[in-house]
């Protein structure tokens, strides 16, 4: 049996895989890499493909990625998968969006904001009347 | 008989109120368990890349990246993450009481804060008291996705890069179990290795594919965002558990209440039959 290196696929969401291999291959930007054991400490991003896993001859695992990062420690492989497709221009839109739902929100002073004033008001005024009657029956 | 009709009706009403919660109450139960889940399948990967950021600062790069470097503090920036839906109980009130204070804080050592919120709950608190906040994100949902929240870290990240803030935190509830949650406020920015674990050093450094600043670029925004993603799945599981209480405690106020209720009922009718009798005895006596 060949040397084996740990290697870890996760993603922020899930762990994907956990497991010993004898070569990892990536698809990092600058090329397609394999990863076998004793491999010098490596730090790259990746790019969408597929990562295979050969745990043996027999037994090799596919994963689809659509980018993340790849790090390399001699006895480790760690797969930083991201969970969505990544572009600058895709995270810049993102950003803008979120400015422009806080920008809204602060012009928009009579929407969402009032209703939850109302209901804190509403449930004041419940337990004022609750409070009055208790007030009353004990009178009685 | 018309005796108690109120005390009745009141009842019907209460009983039809604790209907609801119980319901609630055991939706939030079935909720929590599965954002709990949540919780644990984000924790390697935040797990890795705070080893990895770990194995960086004991490298020796040549590069050394901005979010690495403390810079005099003037301005600050908050991610505030809070609820998108009420009714569980002092949540959200104990976070914007920890905001506040740390607001005012800041505030007196003549910092600017700027805020991003996520959640609908922090976001109207905070634009309705005339706090800055320059980003949000709301109606996320029980399955939150790391997308969602991508705009709202850029935003201020961006900010951070551009020196309109020098310090950037997130503040969430954290789980500690279903009874507590305790909120959190977490440095992001810069980011300081040592308070992420100490390992020793070694003379050596990565190999960086294409350059250490583009790698490193992409790795500590990302590091960022599983730090701020956590926090979120976590404040969703904070959020049921918390709601989960809160209803339970409803439900048996209900049931408290209804029982005192059904006490001076049965009393009054009680008191109704009794006089009715003593009415036809006397009659009776008189005749």
């Amino acid at each position: 049996m060949a040397m084996t290196i740990h290697v870890d696929i996760v993603s922020a969401e899930a762990e994907i895989y956990s497991g010993l291999a004898e070569l990892v291959v990536a698809p990092a930007e600058m090329g397609e890499v394999g990863i076998a054991a004793r491999h010098a400490p490596f730090l790259t991003r990746l790019k969408p493909g597929e990562v295979r896993v050969k745990v043996n001859d027999q037994e090799v695992h596919p994963f689809f990625i659509s980018g993340g990062m790849l790090e390399v420690q001699p006895h480790v492989v760690t797969i930083l998968a991201d969970t969505a497709v990544r572009a600058k221009d895709i995270d810049e839109a993102a950003a803008l969006e979120a400015k422009r739902r806080a920008e809204e929100m602060l012009s928009d002073k009579s929407g969402k904001i009032d209703y939850a004033l109302a209901q804190a008001q509403l449930a004041e005024a419940v337990m004022q009347l609750r409070t009055l009657e208790k007030y009353r029956k004990g009178r009685a | 008989m018309a005796v108690g009709k109120e005390i009745r009706l009141k009842i019907t009403s209460i009983k039809n109120t604790q209907k609801i919660t119980r319901a609630m109450e055991m939706v939030a139960a079935s909720k929590m368990r599965r954002t709990q889940e949540r919780m644990q399948a984000t924790r390697p990967y935040s797990r890795k890349i705070a080893q990895i950021i770990k194995h960086l600062a004991h490298a020796n790069p040549e590069y050394k990246h901005p979010f690495t470097i403390e810079r005099p503090v003037n301005r600050v920036g908050v991610i505030l993450i809070s609820s998108d839906r009420g009714l569980c109980g002092g949540l959200n009130a104990n976070l914007f009481r920890l905001a506040l204070r740390r607001m005012r804080g800041w505030n007196a050592e003549d910092k600017a804060v700027t805020l991003s919120t996520i959640g609908q709950k922090g976001t109207a608190f905070f634009s309705s008291i005339g706090a800055n906040v320059v980003s949000q994100a709301t109606k996320l949902g029980d399955r939150p996705h790391l997308q969602d929240i991508i705009g709202v870290i850029k935003t201020m990240v961006d900010e951070y890069s551009e020196g309109k803030i020098d310090e950037l935190y997130v503040l969430y509830n954290e789980f500690l179990n279903t009874m507590t949650q305790k909120p959190r406020l977490v440095q992001l920015l810069p980011i300081r290795p040592e308070d992420i674990g100490e390992e020793q050093k070694g003379q050596w450094d990565y190999i960086y594919e294409p350059d250490a600043k583009e790698v490193l670029d992409q790795l500590l925004i990302r590091y960022v965002e599983s730090i701020v993603f956590q926090g979120l799945v976590e404040n969703n599981a904070c959020e049921q558990a918390a709601r989960m209480v809160a209803m339970k405690s409803a439900s048996d106020n209900a049931g408290k209440l209804i029982k005192e209720l059904q006490l001076i009922y049965n009393k009054a009718r009680q008191a109704a039959i009794t006089q009715e009798i003593a009415e036809i005895v006397g009659g009776a006596a008189a005749v």
